[in-house]
């Protein structure tokens, strides 16, 4: 399956990626200025950039071929899509937390994304499908981010 | 000392309607102008450090912000105009030389853009270069008269455009890498400059020139041999008679390694070569360098475009060099002091004109080649150089602006934030080389294109046709001194 690769030596730690992401997964997803003024709450990227001394990294959900978060998931909520994505079905999550838990990255937040609505497990789901290309990739500005097949980016 | 009399150069415009607080701009500004104000809860900023770089607008996700002129005016003197006064400010403020950062910037005369080509009509056919072949390969090295001779070591450029002595130290790593590679790609050639060759960058020498500069940084048998030809740099146009200083805090770990000095030591190159005082000094130096290499490799020396370009270039010529560099005054740099950069040596247009002329009427314009640099910034300017008699051109500033430059003309601070003239990490990472060398690649396919489509027009198939043809060209809005310098007809004639 394709997957979002890494090249760590070329991310600027800007955070663009987590503006894209986070309006894509907002009511607005078209328009950055409304995702962040008209939302009731602040917009919450799906993946996080971390920072040390120079260097920067934008992780996000890797997908594993043995995902912890699925195996965890109380609700049943936390299922694997025909392309591969490892997803949370929002209407069955109960907010538990214990796919947080379970990811040995880190990579699933557990946040309230509507007032006085439910909490969620928040992760990356490739964009659904919706776009030609996750968000983060399509706007890394120095290619730090890239779609790759698994099997060319181990050639990588 | 007081206050500093020094306003903001520029203002930032931040649309807070649009501005979502991301911080984007603060992570990109090397200067700081951006931060996120903990009271207020909002991305604020200082204009006094900006230096219009662009940065933060083009990665402002939503367009907030604005960089303008600050329009704060002096009271009107056509005389003392505001970058005198500031300049007499900064000076009494530091007591120091002024620096700057790529070419001269003064409103002088642009003699490429009085020059018009010409194109054919009804006597003679244009060629229309998507029906047949156009030839741009050119080969730079000295042409022996007589057939049987065997043929010099010679350079085969796929057009007749290379990439001009920038060392690394002075540009980044990522930067070395994106022309390296771009370079390789296209066929044509880089030039370290002075300060050798990375390791890294070996798999490129054959598309390399290496430069032998007043330093002589870097330079060893070793890499002599490797590189496709060698360069004698004795002057650059930004900078005619001054020599080179890169500061120890750019001289980290790589760069200490690639120019062989200490970690952190200032790099100094002399003003002069202090081995050559004279012609017969250099024909020492460029003998040196071909017994070394075993009289395979074309050796070229750089001058800048001063007074007595002619007999300077005549004398080089008779020194035993295959190339000759000649660097117009508008020619960029890493640092220079203002006042150097800004009154120092000639246009190249006149530089070449004059050089190409006396080399033929010496009969001797065979033995070299010409390229021609300082400030190339179009394939008209190309295709212009060409017919004026240049073999090839060098592009710095335009390569370095494909690469992201915005030309704010600070690159002797060592804060690029294109990740250009850096040594920061952090600033280095910014380019990269897989964009850049791809940016560099079709610039110059574009440019192919474009020459192309200029020499069918005039109904040649190939450069050699346009080499030396001044007739292709015509001046317009210029002296009958010009005229006669630039050895061309005034348009309408």
């Amino acid at each position: 399956m394709k997957k979002i690769y890494i090249r760590k030596d070329y991310c600027l730690g800007c955070g663009l990626c987590e503006i894209y992401c986070a309006t894509f997964h907002s009511r607005y997803p078209d328009s950055i200025v409304k995702a962040y003024k008209l939302s009731a709450s602040k917009p919450v990227s799906r993946l996080v950039v971390e920072k040390m001394g120079d260097d920067a990294c934008s992780v996000m959900c890797r997908h594993c071929r043995e995902p912890m978060c699925l195996y965890s998931c109380i609700a049943g909520a936390v299922y694997r899509t025909g392309e591969g994505a490892v997803v949370v079905d929002e209407d069955r999550c109960v907010g538990c937390g214990t796919c947080v838990l379970a990811c040995p990255y880190g990579l699933i937040k557990k946040e309230k994304v509507k007032e006085g609505g439910k909490f969620l497990a928040l992760k990356c789901d490739l964009c659904g499908g919706k776009s030609e290309l996750p968000q983060c990739v399509a706007n890394c500005p120095n290619e730090a981010l890239v779609w790759r097949e698994e099997e060319e980016a181990c050639a990588m | 000392m007081g206050i500093s009399w020094q306003v903001p150069e520029f203002v930032v415009e931040r649309d807070y309607a649009r501005c979502i607080n991301c911080g984007v701009c603060v992570s990109q500004c090397a200067n700081e102008v951006h931060y996120f104000d903990e009271d207020w809860q909002k991305v604020m900023h200082r204009d006094i450090r900006c230096v219009n770089c662009h940065r933060c607008i083009v990665f402002c996700p939503t367009g907030a912000i604005q960089i303008k002129k600050n329009s704060t005016s002096f009271t009107f003197n056509a005389n003392w105009d505001e970058l005198a006064i500031k300049n007499i400010y900064r000076q009494a403020e530091t007591g120091g030389v002024l620096l700057t950062g790529m070419g001269n910037s003064r409103p002088y005369p642009v003699y490429w853009d009085k020059m018009l080509l010409n194109a054919s009509q009804v006597t003679n056919p244009s060629i229309d270069p998507l029906r047949e072949p156009i030839e741009t390969k050119t080969f730079l090295g000295r042409k022996p008269v007589d057939w049987r001779e065997n043929l010099p070591p010679q350079l085969e450029l796929e057009m007749p455009v290379m990439f001009s002595a920038m060392s690394f130290g002075s540009i980044s790593l990522t930067a070395h890498k994106s022309l390296a590679w771009a370079a390789h790609e296209l066929g044509i050639f880089w030039n370290t400059g002075e300060g050798g060759l990375h390791q890294e960058l070996e798999r490129f020498a054959d598309r390399t020139i290496v430069q032998v500069a007043s330093g002589r940084f870097g330079v060893g048998p070793e890499l002599l041999k490797k590189a496709a030809a060698v360069e004698i740099k004795i002057g650059q146009g930004a900078k005619p008679g001054i020599g080179g200083h890169l500061p120890g805090e750019k001289v980290l770990k790589e760069v200490a390694a690639t120019r062989m000095i200490p970690l952190g030591s200032d790099a100094i190159s002399p003003a002069p070569h202090h081995d050559i005082y004279s012609i017969e000094d250099l024909k020492q130096l460029v003998f040196a360098i071909k017994e070394a290499t075993d009289y395979e490799k074309p050796v070229a020396v750089k001058v800048a475009a001063v007074h007595n370009i002619a007999a300077i270039a005549s004398g080089i010529a008779r020194a035993g060099a295959d190339i000759i560099v000649i660097d117009g005054f508008r020619g960029g740099t890493g640092a220079a002091p203002l006042v150097i950069r800004d009154n120092v040596g000639i246009p190249i247009e006149f530089a070449l004109a004059a050089v190409d002329q006396r080399l033929r009427e010496e009969g001797i314009r065979n033995e070299v080649s010409i390229v021609a640099a300082g400030s190339i910034r179009n394939s008209a300017d190309v295709v212009k150089a060409i017919a004026l008699g240049a073999d090839a051109v060098y592009i710095g500033t335009a390569a370095l602006i494909a690469l992201g430059c915005h030309m704010c003309q600070k690159c002797y601070t060592g804060k690029c934030n294109w990740g250009i003239a850096t040594q920061e990490p952090k600033l280095v990472k910014r380019l990269n080389p897989h964009i850049g060398s791809q940016k560099l690649i079709n610039l110059l396919n574009a440019w192919k294109h474009e020459i192309k489509e200029m020499l069918g027009g005039m109904g040649m198939n190939s450069l050699e046709s346009l080499r030396g043809n001044r007739l292709m060209l015509r001046g317009i809005g210029l002296t009958q001194d010009e005229l006669r310098i630039l050895g061309i007809k005034a348009a309408g004639d």
